[in-house]
């Protein structure tokens, strides 16, 4: 219990650092970093909560595909980074504000600072559950049978956003010659191939 | 040192979210930390499904989770394609700049 206490702390105080250095670093790129450092965190706390299968997606999906991406167009895009942090401090005071004001709510809500008696402290008094059926096999029993339609409809998700991004991104670039199969298979040799009599001594002209 | 609790989890997302909401308040040159902040958010919902998922004994939060995480990972997808043909355009990300559309 002591250890799992002082990982969740370890993963917990990562998680938080690197997303502050998310918010607050000065180089795009380190922020992709830094987001893929707290995914990786994130997925041991989930680890930790014995949800193995998320903890997995997410370091399948964010770290191997989405921060990837992000990376990609960090880097495709020509940024000049000397005029990326200006404002930054205009919007310090007014960002923090409602930051602190954001936070304090929630963790009043929640009855995190105060002394709530509602259905949280209600909860953690009684401690994570332990399940006899490993949690993908529990996570596939349900996923398959009661939120199958759920399922089908995060798949067309998946395939509009693709479309959606091929759609935006594809671009036909005047002027550029490409091959042409059907033109090349239709050529007959009467249209490229003239027989022409020479004369001696005169020459093709 | 305290046994970690429901709480210790959802405040640490409560945190998460803050930052996410911070980063979009703060950046106005660059939209790619704003889409950074978004997915940051995303993970804080996350967090808080799995944690109550986990605490109830319930499976429910998880595939409600990995739904997050679907809709999360078009959102960055769609989000990066519009920025990429929005630079081939106008040749800048600045939030400040994107104002094409004001009446």
């Amino acid at each position: 219990m002591e250890l799992q206490a002082l990982a969740f702390y370890v993963f917990a105080a990562i998680t938080v650092v690197s997303a502050a250095m998310v918010v607050g670093s000065r180089n795009p790129v380190y922020s992709v970093l830094y987001l893929i450092l707290a995914f990786f965190n994130a997925a041991a706390l989930f680890l930790l909560l014995g949800a193995e299968f998320i903890a997995m997606i997410l370091v399948i999906v964010y770290v191997g595909a989405v921060a990837v991406l992000f990376l990609f167009v960090v880097m495709m895009l020509d940024i000049n980074l000397t005029e990326l942090k200006q404002g930054f401090l205009r919007y310090l005071p007014v960002g923090a504000t409602i930051g602190v004001v954001l936070l304090l709510e929630i963790l009043f809500a929640l009855g995190v600072l105060g002394a709530s008696k509602g259905t949280v402290a209600e909860l953690a008094a009684k401690g994570v559950p332990v399940s006899s059926v490993e949690n993908t096999r529990a996570l596939g029993r349900v996923l398959y049978t009661q939120y199958f339609y759920l399922f089908q409809a995060a798949g067309l998700v998946l395939l509009v956003a693709m479309i959606g991004a091929i759609v935006l991104t594809l671009r036909q670039r005047p002027g550029v010659r490409r091959q042409n199969v059907g033109d090349q298979l239709y050529r007959r040799r009467d249209k490229a191939v003239t027989v022409v009599k020479v004369p001696t001594r005169g020459g093709v002209r | 040192m305290m046994a970690v609790g429901l709480g210790h989890y959802l405040a640490l997302a409560a945190i998460l979210f803050t930052l996410g909401v911070f980063g979009i308040f703060l950046n106005r040159k660059n939209v790619i930390v704003i889409l950074m902040s978004v997915e940051l958010m995303l993970l804080a919902v996350n967090i808080n499904l799995v944690a109550f998922s986990a605490f109830r004994g319930n499976i429910e939060g998880q595939v409600f989770a990995m739904l997050v995480l679907t809709v999360a990972a078009a959102e960055a997808a769609i989000g990066l394609a519009i920025l990429v043909v929005y630079f081939r355009n106008r040749g800048t990300i600045a939030v400040e700049d994107i104002n094409a559309m004001k009446g």
